[in-house]
């Protein structure tokens, strides 16, 4: 039996998984972060379509919003990129108030 | 990201070989280093980033790229089922570590006393045969017994383990170096290996040794001057040392 080193192994296994399954799958990943931003560039995100959520993308201040672009995307089949920050006025509704800026990549599977 | 692009990273992955993820952030267009042949921009950063173990971000030619490196696990091989083991296992997966116990004591290498560990019952000369510690191995050997822990030392000191370590005393270590050196390794090669093992914070139950051990492969592993081996005093010809000496 092998261990799971990182989180951002599972969360691509689930993925896979919750897709073989005939799941609507999107993935989000912290791409650029600056400041006091709680989780690292590379860190992920898989949700579906019909609202599972595994990883994450901050300390829960964003997932909120990164799961609702992830639905548009999974919608659209379009990937968006997403800025979060203090100076954003939607971060700040969303509440990442550690003070750190982060961008997200979300991608729908395909 | 396409199905087909996730299988294969997650096959790479499955065959512990280093895999850099490339996504074009103005489209979500990816590519896998080194599978793929790439601009040398590209290629260059890839190869940079799983050197750092770290993500980043470039730009060429107007477009910018996540490049995402997903290195191979870092693994620890333990030669010994002890408690000091039993008390690493916890730790490791949490701190990123596969670990490896080997010990052809079947009384001792069970998964009653180790679960969660990937457990071998083979000869250590044998299992390191077939493990080949690499640069993200660490090798501890913790049996006391010079049948057991030897040809893991052996073995270790031909790798390029980022960590090398024996528990032992001094004295027990000063005998080892001494077989380790009629075996043909040098004092450049034996002084890679961390013995007493583990960071000084006079541990002294099996968890405690545990911590200090999994703290030392970690500073080893990040680069901190605690991971360096210190350098041994002399054998003092079995005498005990007691209290400050000059």
């Amino acid at each position: 039996m092998t261990a799971d080193t990182t989180q951002s192994e599972d969360i691509l296994a689930t993925a896979a998984a919750w897709k073989a399954a005939g799941e609507q799958v999107a993935i989000a990943t912290v791409v650029e972060t600056w400041g006091s931003s709680p989780r690292p560039a590379g860190s992920r995100l898989a949700v579906t379509a019909s609202g599972k959520l595994t990883g994450s993308v901050s300390g829960g201040c964003i997932e909120g919003a990164v799961a609702d672009a992830a639905k548009q995307a999974m919608a659209t089949g379009a990937p968006q990129l997403l800025d979060f920050g203090v100076s954003d006025e939607r971060a700040w509704e969303v509440g990442l108030s550690c003070g750190g800026k982060v961008k997200v990549f979300v991608e729908p599977l395909t | 990201m396409k199905a087909q692009i996730l299988a294969r990273l997650q096959a790479e992955r499955a065959a512990q070989r280093p895999v850099v993820l490339l996504t074009r952030m103005s489209d979500g267009e990816q590519h896998l280093w080194p599978q793929e042949a790439l601009p040398t921009a590209l290629a260059e950063a890839a190869r940079d980033a799983l050197g750092r173990e770290k993500a980043t971000n470039v730009d060429l030619d107007g477009e910018t790229w996540f490049v995402h490196p997903h290195n191979p696990p870092l693994r620890i091989i333990v030669v010994g089922a002890v408690h000091i083991a039993q008390a690493m296992a916890p730790m490791a997966a949490p701190l990123g570590f596969e670990m490896i116990v080997v010990d052809p004591r079947r009384a001792f290498a069970t998964e009653e006393r180790l679960p969660g560990v990937t457990l071998r019952t083979d000869w250590p000369d044998e299992a390191m045969a077939e493990l080949k510690p690499d640069g993200r191995s660490a090798v501890v050997t913790l049996t006391h017994d010079p049948k057991l822990d030897d040809p893991a030392l052996d073995a270790a000191l031909r790798s390029a383990a980022f960590y090398i370590g024996a528990l032992g005393s001094r004295r027990t270590h000063a005998k080892r170096v001494a077989r380790l050196k009629e075996l043909g390794h040098g004092d450049e090669a034996i002084a890679r290996i961390h013995a007493p093992v583990g960071l000084d914070i006079e541990a002294v139950t099996a968890p405690e040794i545990a911590l200090s051990v999994m703290a030392e492969i970690v500073a080893a592993r990040r680069g901190a001057a605690l991971g360096e081996p210190r350098p041994l005093p002399a054998p003092q010809d079995g005498r005990v040392s007691i209290g400050i000496s000059a």
